[in-house]
């Protein structure tokens, strides 16, 4: 059985494929080298690291002009090398060229550029800047091989690839241990979903014989029986990989460490790309899960639940970054629910726009966190014993705005869009999410959904407030240190960037419209992903899931769209009110929150439970390996050998008295031996 | 007759070889070894070995025996002032090994025993006795099948002359 | 025993191999019992002689080889005697006394 190869009607051939994968490799390789080489020079990394993503996605496009131009119905597979041959395995190193593989190349080398070229101005001081950008390429490389590997082997091979590249960046300021651990945990903790991936592979390959996507998702639905025990094990097992790439119940632990790392890896890493590779795998063997019911509805549960918990969270944190990462966790979930419940485009469609908006949020924190820390250097006069607080703080912040309008302006944008206000990206997204929840039937899911909606507008709405109104608290720990002459606007490397992300995060809703909406008609998204989606919604036809047109309790499409907007721009609007009166304290004369509120701040004591339910077991019990197995009884034996040997060797000697009594009696106990062997 | 004899030289042996052991002076022990000797010479005679019952009178007890006691002499051990006995413990494990040599020789030898009890066993000796001689029933073999052993046997002679002077002599400055 | 053996008691041969046995335990307990080395010398004479009855009373039905072997045992005796009496004046020269407890200078 032979699977389409370039030779398709419509003619799509990809556009130098390899060298969408060389380029940002060669990137590393020459950043790497410069890192070792030449490690003050920066003129060479600042040209090769953007540099090598800009014609990635150049390339990238020319690939998407000419597949939009062609609109073949399978996917294409370009073949590099054969990389296994081993029995009836076969695992090549090729690209598999479709749609959704299209979009998400789109999305990781065009938001991946504007972050390369905003970490030119973020990391300039780093002394660490050739690494910065070897590691930043080397993980655009493996996200490239993620998303266009054609077989499981090769998607796995970057999505290891890439908790590689996310522990080197997490750790990138490796002298500081606590940065160093966030790394370890990450790596870790994804490790034990990868374990579920693996197992899913075997399975899979048990099933089909390949590894391959295009033969399986062509014959899944004929091999596998729908909602049987064996395909509901496989896409759970998958979903576990999910959940630790993607950060959702239960390995979601590491998203909130990572903060660690630099602000734009944070935006690149935790936010636009790598977390979405869960969302990517779910679409892509969409025709798996929408053969096991039971999965779909656990994926859409976890990740309706992982959307509230994590919006909880958010609203009592402090640190800008850790706001934004359970807010990332908490859209990751709005993904999870939407595939879950078969959308399978809704879900990539927020996983686009969440790109956009995202990655401005960071790269917007980024600018206020790169203000903040220059404007106590400055202050300082390079006193660095002066008391400083921490810059990522909100309580540290303050009436910005009048010194950063861009960014405040850019930042807003975001937050309107992620708060799901029309006509802004979010909206659109969110909006067909929360639609798609009621509409499938999971009326528990849809409320969950809503209610999360209003929660995210209210911690973002706090984190403009705490950090761009209100009076300024910049002023360091004491106020020892007056800061305010020395705050200033991003350079132009940085807000250019969030400019371009402000206007994608406005109009990038518009790919995809709902005709239920008095506005023209476009479902380009939809139309564009449906080849991809086919097999798993030929499935869900022929076992009678369908879409209904009414919320679970009435109405229809526009008007739910209309409340939910309303919704959002309220929340926003009274929580402005709200906190804008209040007086914030600053870090130093804050203190701890009580209550129920202390609970949301300190995460739930997810981390201490897991720490003692199952590090510190684990740990006694890795010990004991160690004392009682390892050194106890291996080395005991070992070294129990050497004493045998010794104590043997000691007995002998005692033979050996020198007396010439003792010999005279060994003489004759030796004849009576002998006398009495013989016959 | 020749019975009677027999068990009177066997228990001499028995009885000497017994108070041998025992005894605390030297050159008592000496004594009752030279009666052993005598009495098994006597056992020789009584089986028809007169060659070996000669030689044994001679060269044991009148060389070997003459020598120990030249030694004891020499090194002025002729006293019985220390018992060299040992503890009545070792006594019991010896005792224990010496039993169960016994035993265990009994088993092997009297396993040969029956070929012995027929009388005529001996008349092949005896008439080659008569025949040859007593000395020539010897010696014919020894100094044509066994000359070799024989050569042999004189130069470990020799050896142990040379090296029984060499370790007797007294060290010289 | 077996029945045969039984019947044959009595007979000389069986008698001297018995005696041969005897004298040779005997032996073998005065070797391990007396500390006096000139005593252990003269025990192990006693075994060797205990020896030569035994090749005497086989001979008597296996040919005249067993009297030759006594020969040659005893022309042995004598030797070893003879180098082991020197061994043992020398020894006493250094030691002042012939107690086999007092030799340990076998260790290396």
């Amino acid at each position: 059985m032979t699977f389409p190869q370039e030779h398709v009607a419509g003619a799509f051939a990809p556009v130098a494929p390899a060298l969408i994968l060389a380029l940002p490799l060669l990137g590393a390789v020459l950043n790497g080298l410069g890192a070792f080489l030449w490690p003050d020079n920066k003129r060479l990394p600042t040209l090769i690291g953007p540099g090598v993503l800009v014609a990635a996605f150049a390339v990238v496009v020319a690939n998407f002009v000419a597949m939009a131009g062609a609109a073949p119905h399978e996917p294409v597979v370009a073949h590099l090398w054969t990389w296994i041959e081993s029995g009836d395995l076969r695992v090549g190193v090729d690209l598999q060229f479709d749609q959704l593989s299209m979009i998400m190349c789109m999305i990781i080398t065009g938001v991946g550029s504007l972050i390369h070229i905003y970490s030119v101005g973020y990391m300039r001081a780093d002394p660490g800047y050739s690494r910065y950008f070897s590691y930043l390429n080397l993980f655009v490389f493996f996200m490239l091989i993620l998303v266009l590997g054609s077989s499981f082997a090769l998607m796995f091979v970057g999505w290891e690839g890439v908790g590689l590249c996310s522990y080197l960046l997490i750790g990138f300021w490796y002298q500081n241990r606590a940065y160093a651990d966030a790394g370890k945990k990450a790596f870790i903790v994804n490790r034990i979903g990868d374990a579920g991936f693996l197992i899913a592979m075997f399975m899979l390959f048990g099933v089909f014989g390949t590894l391959d996507f295009a033969p399986i998702t062509t014959t899944a639905a004929d091999t596998l029986p729908y909602g049987g025990l064996l395909v509901t094990g496989i896409t759970l097992l998958l979903f576990l990989g999910c959940t630790g790439k993607s950060a959702q119940i239960p390995l979601y632990v590491w998203l909130p460490d990572a903060m660690a790392g630099p602000t734009p890896v944070s935006a690149l890493i935790h936010a636009a790309t790598m977390v979405t590779a869960g969302v990517y795998l779910v679409a892509r063997t969409s025709v798996l899960f929408a053969l096991a019911p039971t999965s779909q509805a656990v994926v859409a549960a976890v990740g309706a639940g992982t959307a509230i918990f994590a919006a909880t969270i958010a609203i009592q944190q402090y640190d800008i970054k850790k706001v934004l990462a359970y807010s990332t966790i908490s859209q990751l979930g709005y993904m999870f629910l939407a595939v879950g419940v078969g959308a399978f485009t809704a879900g990539v469609f927020h996983l686009m726009t969440h790109a956009f908006f995202k990655a401005l949020l960071f790269l917007g924190a980024g600018a206020v966190i790169h203000t903040v820390h220059h404007a106590w250097d400055h202050a300082a006069h390079g006193d660095a014993d002066a008391h400083r607080g921490d810059p990522n703080d909100m309580r540290n912040h303050g009436g910005l705005r009048a010194f950063m309008p861009r960014t405040w302006a850019c930042m807003w944008v975001a937050t309107l869009a992620i708060a799901g206000v029309f006509p802004f990206a979010g909206f659109f997204s969110k909006d067909e999410i929360i639609w798609s929840a009621g509409a499938y039937g999971y009326p528990l899911l849809w409320g969950v959904s809503i209610v999360t909606a209003v929660l995210t507008a209210v911690y973002m709405t706090r984190l403009m407030v705490m950090t761009f109104h209100g009076s300024n608290r910049t002023f360091g720990h004491e106020g020892e240190i007056p800061a305010l002459q020395h705050l200033r606007e991003a350079p132009a490397v940085m807000w250019v960037p969030l400019a371009v992300l402000a206007v994608l995060s406005l109009v990038g809703g518009w790919v995809n419209i709902p005709e239920a909406l008095p506005l023209p008609r476009i479902d380009w998204l939809h139309h564009w992903l449906e080849p991809v989606i086919a097999p798993a919604a030929a499935v869900a036809e022929a076992h009678g899931v369908h879409a209904a047109h009414a919320s679970p309790v009435g109405g229809g499409e526009a008007l739910w769209a209309g409340i939910s907007t309303l919704l959002g721009l309220g929340a926003v609007l009274v929580t402005f009110r709200v906190l804008g009166r209040r007086r914030v304290p600053t870090e130093a004369e804050a203190s701890a929150p009580e209550g129920f509120a202390r609970v949301l701040h300190d995460k739930w004591y997810v981390d201490e439970l897991y720490d003692r339910v199952i590090i510190r077991p684990s740990i006694a019990l890795w010990r004991a390996c160690w004392k009682i197995v390892d050194a106890g009884i291996i080395d005991g034996a070992v070294n129990g050998g050497g004493h045998v040997v010794r104590l043997s060797g000691w007995l002998g000697a005692q033979l050996q008295t020198g007396r010439v009594t003792t010999y005279l009696v060994v003489f004759v106990i030796g004849a009576l031996l002998v006398l009495g062997a013989l016959g | 007759m020749a019975d009677f004899l027999f068990f009177l030289f066997a228990g001499g042996a028995v009885f000497g070889s017994l108070m041998m052991v025992t005894r605390r002076n030297p050159v008592t022990a000496v004594i009752f070894l030279v009666a052993v000797f005598f009495s098994t010479t006597g056992m020789f005679l009584l089986l028809d070995a007169h060659y070996i019952a000669a030689i044994n009178v001679i060269l044991y007890g009148g060389a070997i025996m003459v020598l120990f006691l030249f030694v004891i002499m020499l090194l002025n051990l002729g006293h019985a002032n220390w018992s060299d006995l040992r503890s009545p413990f070792a006594g019991l494990v010896v005792g224990a090994i010496g039993v169960a040599f016994l035993g265990m020789l009994v088993q092997k030898l009297l396993g040969g025993a029956g070929v012995l009890a027929s009388e005529p066993a001996g008349a092949a000796l005896r008439a080659a006795t008569e025949e040859q001689g007593i000395v020539g029933v010897v010696a014919g073999p020894l100094f044509t099948e066994y000359v070799v052993v024989l050569e042999v046997t004189g130069i470990l002679l020799l050896v142990a002359i040379v090296g029984t002077i060499r370790l007797a002599r007294r060290e010289s400055a | 025993m077996t029945a045969d053996t039984l019947s044959s008691l009595g007979s000389p041969g069986a008698v001297a191999l018995m005696v041969s046995a005897l004298l040779f335990s005997i032996g073998v307990i005065g070797v391990l019992l007396r500390r006096n080395a000139i005593i252990v010398f003269m025990c192990i004479e006693l075994m060797l002689n205990a020896v030569n009855i035994t090749l005497v009373a086989f001979s008597r039905v296996h040919g005249i080889d067993g009297q030759i072997l006594v020969v040659f045992v005893m022309a042995v005796a004598a030797a070893e005697a003879a180098v082991g009496l020197a061994i043992i004046i020398s020894v006493f020269r250094h030691y002042e006394v012939v107690d086999l407890d007092r030799f340990r200078v076998l260790k290396w």
